[in-house]
């Protein structure tokens, strides 16, 4: 482990923990002049058990849906105190950013404010066991969304939050993924390059909630990704760009890695095969 | 010293310039908008510097001064009603995370069905969120508490929010004559934070998780904390009346020919009806609670331990127990006293319906022929 981490061993994320790493990630591109404004959630209940503290950065937690509106008001405070380089960070997961959170996320960037939004996506609810959150993927199994005798899981498809925050006219919007740090950090590097409001949404897997080995985080990860799953890509002023080139391993490999899609047949997955290539096509085959 | 005939909001809103926030939040509500409008004016007009946020929903705008109150800056808001029980769950977190934010809160009825005239339902049920709770009876009052407010929030034996209650329309919009100060002096010193601040030089976790035994000791501190503030209140009450000419009786209660046998008790800006039946009567007088919470229980023994009937009018309702919280908590404190007055209770003005000085002089009179622990609606 790097002692020179802004993040501080000892946290008690579970073993194989993608938003952890998402934020070792994040914080290696950031330095240290940042305010991090935490959403309730997994990183912040395992990294903050008072009286200790994992953070060697300014942090702070009020509830699960204002991290955004926290970070506005951090934001201006700095800028009422003549500081207007401390980079401040709204930061959460897919429920406190994309769900019970979004209200504020989206009057964050309404406003304009010069506030960098990060989304670590574990796909469900996992602080609080599991739960689906409209950012888990289509048919997958979560303990409120359980495959059964006649369900087949989540019915909705995935909620598209970059191009939600590309119609609030963003600057810059990207998607990343832990198992491609450098790409990560040259997005969050850009971000906090640019004035304005922000937004990376970062594909964290949660081996405890998706069901796979806690050493497959990083592979699963990369599965994602090659698999069209998650695409990375960034949008600069409405510009959208890959920054990597999906290998197109079949989507299979992705969903038979993990068992919230276990109950998914051979049929079921061709089918899901053909929405990703459709999905995927619509968005950079033009 | 100058009178100039204000609106209640306008009023405040040049107190609230007076006391150089750094960070204000809003989201509009009626009644609370004029407050909103007024200091919106002043920023636009270079009267007032500071970084304005305009939210987009009560529950931001308290989340947005938390930020900047926990980043070490002096900041403010001002809600109403359904905005005030919007901010609930953020409210316990600012009390809770020792934030000395001041928000003026214009009292409106809480739905359902709803309503935008005063009572107190949106205040009074906010009571155990550990912020302390300030009660103007006048537009003169609003303004001097506002200031006060800053004052004791950033006092560093209290360091807690404050809610500056006013009555909505019948304060907020209507016009008194009142003195603002043309400058407050060093009255509240420039803030400088030494328990919350967000600086990278100086890193610092701010709102983290506790087991049970941490946080069982840091709310405990909570609670003894609040309930010492009474003596930050009544110190800072004393400075200002030097300093000013005025006080809010001696911070925590106010008290108005209170050595006759009844005593009629109320908060807010019905204590000028309360003021008239007393001028007109030689039986009664007047209790005046001014500081909610804290709730100055021993005030209050000393203001009503010789009387023979107490009368509490208020604007609330804890409903499932037919009455007002008032005279609740006013009950429970004479319960230490050998003798104890009668105490009748009259939940009153609900919804913004008038409260006539007739109908008030007429429990006062029937109250010989009440039971104790009788409760009254007027409607």
């Amino acid at each position: 482990m790097d002692d020179k981490s802004l993040l501080a061993p000892g946290y008690s994320t579970c073993a194989g923990c993608g938003p952890a790493i998402a934020i070792r990630t994040l914080l290696e591109a950031t330095g240290e002049d940042i305010v991090i404004c935490n959403a309730t959630g997994c990183i912040e209940v395992t990294t903050s058990q008072y009286p200790m503290t994992s953070w060697k950065v300014p942090w702070i937690h009020v509830t699960f849906e204002n991290a955004a509106a926290v970070a506005s008001g951090v934001k201006e405070a700095l800028i009422a105190q003549g500081n207007d380089k401390t980079a401040v960070i709204a930061l959460g997961g897919d429920g406190g950013m994309l769900d019970i959170g979004f209200q504020a996320v989206s009057g964050l960037w309404e406003r304009g404010q010069d506030v960098l939004v990060i989304c670590y996506d574990n796909e469900a609810y996992m602080n609080t066991g599991i739960q689906r959150s409209g950012s888990t993927p289509w048919r997958a199994s979560t303990t409120t969304t359980p495959s059964g005798l006649v369900s087949k899981g989540k019915i909705q498809w995935k909620k598209d939050v970059p191009a939600i925050a590309v119609a609030h006219n963003l600057p810059y919007v990207a998607t990343a993924s832990i198992a491609f740090p450098a790409d990560l950090k040259m997005k969050i590097r850009k971000a906090l390059s640019i004035k304005g409001p922000k937004y990376v949404h970062i594909h964290a897997p949660c081996p405890v909630g998706w069901y796979f080995e806690s050493s497959k985080t990083v592979d699963v990860a990369k599965l994602a990704v090659e698999s069209k799953m998650w695409s990375l890509f960034e949008i600069i002023d409405g510009e959208k760009t890959l920054t990597h080139k999906p290998k197109g391993v079949p989507v299979k490999d992705y969903l038979r890695a993990q068992k919230r899609f276990k109950h998914l047949t051979d049929e079921d997955i061709d089918e899901y095969q053909k929405r990703v290539d459709a999905s995927f096509d619509k968005e950079f085959k033009k | 010293m100058t009178l100039n005939v204000l609106e209640g909001s306008m009023a405040v809103a040049e107190s609230v310039r007076l006391c150089n926030p750094d960070v204000i939040a809003f989201y509009p509500i009626t009644p609370q908008t004029h407050i909103a409008q007024e200091i919106a004016t002043l920023i636009a007009d270079g009267k007032l510097k500071c970084q304005h946020i305009e939210v987009e929903s009560e529950f931001s705008a308290l989340s947005a001064v938390i930020g900047s109150s926990a980043a070490g800056s002096r900041s403010y808001t001002a809600t109403s009603s359904q905005g005030l029980a919007l901010m609930h769950e953020v409210l316990f977190a600012a009390a809770g995370m020792r934030l000395p934010i001041v928000m003026n809160v214009v009292n409106r009825a809480l739905s359902a069905p709803i309503n935008i005239w005063n009572d107190y339902q949106d205040s009074v049920s906010e009571r155990d969120t550990g912020w302390i709770q300030l009660y103007a009876e006048t537009n003169q009052e609003a303004v001097d508490l506002t200031i006060k407010a800053f004052r004791i929030a950033e006092d560093k034996r209290v360091l807690l929010p404050i809610m500056v209650c006013m009555d909505g329309f019948f304060l907020s919009h209507t016009m008194e004559p009142v003195d603002i100060p043309k400058s407050i002096g060093n009255f509240i010193p420039k803030y400088k934070p030494t328990h919350a601040y967000l600086d990278s030089k100086r890193p610092m976790s701010q709102g983290t998780f506790a087991y049970p035994k941490p946080y069982n000791t840091l709310r405990h501190e909570l609670s003894k904390t609040i309930d010492k503030s009474n003596i930050v209140i009544r110190e800072v009450n004393e400075e200002f009346s030097k300093k000013f000419k005025r006080s809010s009786g001696n911070g925590l209660i106010d008290t108005y020919k209170n050595d006759r046998k009844i005593s009629i008790i109320t908060m807010g800006s019905l204590a000028g009806n309360l003021r008239y039946v007393v001028n007109k009567r030689d039986d009664c007088g007047l209790l005046r609670i001014v500081s909610f919470r804290p709730f100055p229980k021993c005030d209050i023994i000393d203001a009503l331990k010789d009387k023979e009937t107490v009368i509490i009018f208020e604007k609330d309702i804890s409903l499932g127990t037919s009455g007002g919280s008032l005279f609740e908590e006013i009950r429970s404190a004479l319960y230490s006293l050998d003798k104890k007055p009668k105490i009748i209770g009259v939940v009153c003005g609900i919804g913004g319906v008038d409260v006539k000085t007739d109908d008030i002089e007429k429990i006062i009179e029937s109250a010989d022929t009440m039971d104790n622990g009788k409760i009254v609606w007027l409607s």
